[in-house]
């Protein structure tokens, strides 16, 4: 059935950047259909009771980089949006000790300075300039990239406006800003600290979601990119939404819904509909067909135009450029519901350091011999990890004394030697829970139940192109103009009327939201009538 | 929770107000008893024995020692002999004052220099190539204060050998009733006082004794609400309170340099090289644009300002620390960033940056005060620090 006219829009996909988008544009007047290919909404950002009583964030666990225009604008705080703080990072090692951070500041220098009285004055000096370099790079958060070889006025302007911003970062910023660009987090760390733990946990930030070792050259950046989250003006701030991450996409879902989008779940698309080089509508799997003048896809780049679209309807050069986009997923999840709390050997008891991020990253050598299985197609044999246990930041994700935990793993290869299948997703499985049973041995009897989520799990059930957290690599080479492809990081594609939105476009990766609200502000300069 | 200082165990048991304020990591009493007026008036009047462990303390020994730190300070250290201390910045290669502290030269080459900051590793990068070692001994040493007029009578009493000869700025090493303890003839009250540093592990018979001696002379326990007065009195600034240390500052306008904090009689431009000294000499050619410097409130114009709401002047009962808007005629010329009253001078003073010719001595200004949730502003005066300067300082 055809319902020509209905809709001014359609987005395809309800991650939390196809509502966003969804929800600016409603927001504008228009009408907005959202196709969700799930039973619900959220994308990668969805919480979900996977064994009765438990609530897992599934896939993404924390909020960091939310954009605070969003939470104002569409006032995510109505519409049910909490995030409570994630406050201390606490490291386990393997000779007994622990490394933490806490909120307190007084108290992380204290720690520090046990393991090297050099380190506790250098990490202050490290916050201050990761403080300014986020400063820095902060408005690109929140601009359409400009083309650099373009003399439109539109990119002119753009960069004029970075040009005049990045001068005024004063030269020492600026030489470091370059510097972050292009090192590996590895060395740029080992330029401020000696201590091993410090390094590889701060470093841990520069490879998560990549398929980067921390000595790759280029994690420096990816480690910037997770300082730049805010919460409340607060720079590094990291929270944890109540609920679970799904509250987020929840929350925007029904900011949307308010404005008058339409979404509908069990929706899939198989086909954007184009004619004579413009986008009409889309085509779903029972052979429905939705026509809207305005296409907006917020799936990865890749499964975007070599699964919707008819590549016959693509200049040649830009699907080569997304074919060679990188997506390549190098992480997996398991989480698990507990019975009780795991006891960590160096720092026994239920204390503060449950209640924010415990990092597995003993060295710096740990965390390049996990990559260096991925490499050669391994999953780690002794994988980086990133806990939490949401059950203690907000009790609702679990029954009345028993826990939910979430475990970010990493590294899992997308392309493992014979493929994934279910024996090696229970060993990866097992392979996490060895390697935390090291540091918490009672882990094992405590699990009540257990999801292992792989790379093609992630392709396969969220529709992540090669199981990339980030729909794509936060790799230089497709960040900002580059982003998804050359002269096509402004939102547009060579279909007219057909848009990108997803963390596959400027500024990426995470719960962010920034390409959503960019794709809609696009869209609007566009025309959607 | 915070730790106590190797002093906790006594001053928790006497800080009947329970009144804790977090310093460099440490809790440290605010005050002891719930206002802190007698704290005040014993450090004036008799003796305030105040626990300054939180500081931070480095001992800086080796052959290249006086080169390194003539390097980094801006005073000659060459001139400070031993048994002798230097109040002093030090500055980045622009300058701009990153900590500021108390050089003692305990030794030919043995240093112990105090600040209010982490600084380990700035004296470690600036040391690089030099036989010199910087221990920080800010944990294994604690430190007491004791200031006021009876100060020396009570440290005379106990020390072997005497210190009644240790003169202003002077260091010595002593035993007080046994216990080894080097003592300074320092303090950051302006009046007659001492800091008495000792091994952590000596700090309470340290306290006890000196407790015990002091009795007869009223001596007081004394938290950081009285000695912020003091030190206001006295014109002593307070890092991160009066200017923005330039590691933490996040604007260029943030940080000052000592000539812009009266401070140019610590800055040696005679010196062929330390760090700042060419930005340094530069500013001493054409003059800072900012000065700080003291500022009278005037009675008249703040029972005035009072008197518009019906209601009698009334002056702050402690220390304040946040910026306070300075005006001339004309607008904006600085802002004052800390103040109290006086209760010793009866006057209502501040420290306050100052922009250009308003800097200038005996410059009649404004500065805001807020009555009844107006702000509305009350005349003042630029004058000279310090506010209070007995002879017995240096005496």
């Amino acid at each position: 059935m055809g319902r020509a006219g209905v809709y001014d829009a359609i987005v395809i996909g309800g991650g939390h950047n196809g509502l966003t988008t969804a929800a600016y544009l409603a927001r504008a007047g228009r009408k907005v259909l959202v196709l969700e290919r799930r039973h619900l909404v959220g994308g990668s950002t969805v919480t979900e009771e996977i064994f009765p009583g438990y609530k897992f964030s599934v896939l993404s666990y924390v909020v960091s980089l939310l954009r605070p225009e969003i939470i104002r604008e569409l006032q995510l705080s109505r519409h049910g949006l909490e995030i409570l703080p994630l406050e201390s990072t606490f490291t386990p090692l393997p000779d007994g000790d622990h490394l933490a951070r806490w909120a307190d500041h007084d108290q992380t220098r204290r720690e520090i300075y046990r393991h090297s009285p050099l380190d506790a004055d250098a990490y202050d000096r490290f916050g201050q300039l990761m403080y300014r370099m986020a400063l820095a790079v902060k408005p690109i958060l929140s601009m359409v990239p400009p083309d650099p070889t373009s003399l439109s006025p539109k990119d002119l302007r753009g960069l004029l406006r970075l040009d005049r911003h990045l001068r005024d970062l004063g030269d020492t910023d600026f030489f470091m800003l370059y510097k972050l660009m292009t090192m590996s987090s590895a060395d740029f760390l080992d330029e401020w600290f000696e201590t091993d733990a410090l390094k590889a946990t701060m470093s841990a930030s520069g490879i998560i979601g990549t398929f980067l070792g921390p000595r790759s050259p280029g994690t420096a950046y990816v480690q910037l990119h997770h300082y730049m989250g805010e919460i409340d003006g607060a720079f590094r701030a990291w929270g944890f939404a109540r609920g679970g991450t799904g509250a987020v996409a929840d929350s925007i879902a029904s900011a949307a819904r308010a404005l008058g989008v339409t979404i509908r779940e069990n929706a899939t698309v198989v086909q954007v509909i184009v004619r004579g080089g413009r986008a009409v509508g889309v085509a779903l799997e029972d052979g429905e067909e939705i026509k809207a003048r305005t296409v907006v896809s917020g799936l990865d780049p890749r499964r975007t135009f070599l699964s919707l679209v008819d590549e016959a309807d693509l200049p040649q050069d830009y699907v080569h450029a997304i074919r060679r986009y990188r997506s390549v997923g190098s992480s997996g999840k398991v989480n698990l519901a507990l019975g009780e709390l795991p006891d960590f050997t160096s720092l026994p008891g239920d204390g503060d350091h449950l209640r924010g991020a415990i990092s597995i990253s003993p060295s710096q050598d740990y965390l390049e011999r996990a990559y260096d299985d991925a490499k050669y197609g391994e999953f780690s044999r002794r994988p980086y990890m990133d806990v939490i246990i949401p059950s203690l930041i907000d009790p609702g994700m679990a029954p009345p004394g028993k826990h939910v935990m979430s475990c970010f793993v990493q590294y899992a290869p997308y392309a493992l030697n014979g493929g994934w299948n279910d024996e090696r997703r229970e060993a990866f499985g097992d392979t996490v829970i060895d390697t935390l049973s090291e540091y918490a041995p009672n882990l094992r009897g405590a699990i009540i139940h257990r999801q292992v989520v792989t790379p093609q799990d992630m392709e396969d059930e969220f529709g992540l192109t090669g199981g990339n957290i980030f729909h794509g690599e936060l790799s230089l080479q497709q960040l900002f103009f580059l982003r998804p492809a050359p002269r096509w990081a402004n939102y547009r594609t060579p279909v007219r009327g057909f848009y990108l939105c997803g963390s596959g476009t400027h500024p990426g990766g995470g719960i962010c939201g920034g390409p959503g609200r960019l794709a809609a502000l696009e869209i609007l300069k566009g025309g959607v009538r | 929770m915070l730790p106590g200082t190797p002093f906790h165990e006594r001053t928790a048991a006497l800080c009947r107000a329970s009144n804790w304020r977090p310093w460099a990591g440490y809790l440290a009493a605010g005050s002891y008893d719930l206002y802190h007026d007698r704290e005040y008036w014993a450090i004036r009047n008799a003796a305030g024995l105040i626990d300054v462990s939180p500081l931070y303390k480095y001992l800086i020994r080796g052959p290249d020692a006086v080169r390194f730190l003539d390097r980094l300070v801006t005073r000659n250290v060459h001139k400070c002999r031993v048994g002798r201390v230097m109040y002093t910045p030090w500055c980045d290669g622009d300058g701009n004052v990153i900590d500021d502290g108390t050089l003692a030269r305990l030794d030919e080459s043995v240093f112990r220099l105090t600040s209010a900051d982490p600084s380990l590793l700035w004296f470690h990068d600036n040391a690089a190539g030099m036989d010199v070692s910087c221990e920080d001994i800010s944990g294994s040493t604690a430190a007491l204060a004791l200031q006021g007029p009876n100060a020396r009578k009570i440290l005379d009493a106990i020390s072997e050998p005497g210190i009644a000869d240790l003169g202003f700025f002077g260091v010595t090493d002593v035993e007080l009733a046994g216990i080894p303890v080097s003592v300074s003839r320092t303090g950051y009250t302006g009046d007659l006082g001492y800091e008495i540093w000792v091994d952590a592990g000596e700090a309470i018979p340290l306290w006890d004794v000196l407790m015990d001696a002091g009795r007869s002379y009223g001596i007081v326990p004394t938290g950081l609400m009285a000695l912020d007065m003091a030190r206001i009195e006295a014109g002593l600034i307070l890092v991160t309170v009066d200017y923005v240390p330039t590691h933490q500052a996040l604007l260029e306008s943030q940080k000052s340099t000592p000539l812009e904090l009266g401070l140019d009689w610590t800055v040696d431009l005679g010196k062929e090289h330390f760090v700042g000294r060419d930005a340094l000499a530069r500013q001493a050619e054409t003059g800072p644009e900012w000065q700080l410097r003291g500022l009278e409130i005037d009675w008249v114009s703040l029972e005035q300002a009072y008197g518009s709401a019906g209601l009698p002047p009334m002056v702050p009962s402690s220390a304040w620390r946040t910026s306070v808007p300075v005006y001339d005629g004309r607008g904006q010329v600085g802002y004052a960033t800390s103040g109290c009253w006086s209760p010793l001078l009866k006057k209502y003073i501040a420290l306050a940056h100052l922009e250009g010719t308003a800097g200038d001595l005996e410059t009649g200004l404004e500065m805001e005060v807020t009555v009844e949730h107006q702000r509305l502003r009350a005349s003042a005066t630029v004058v000279e620090t310090p506010f209070f300067d007995p002879p017995r300082k240096r005496g």
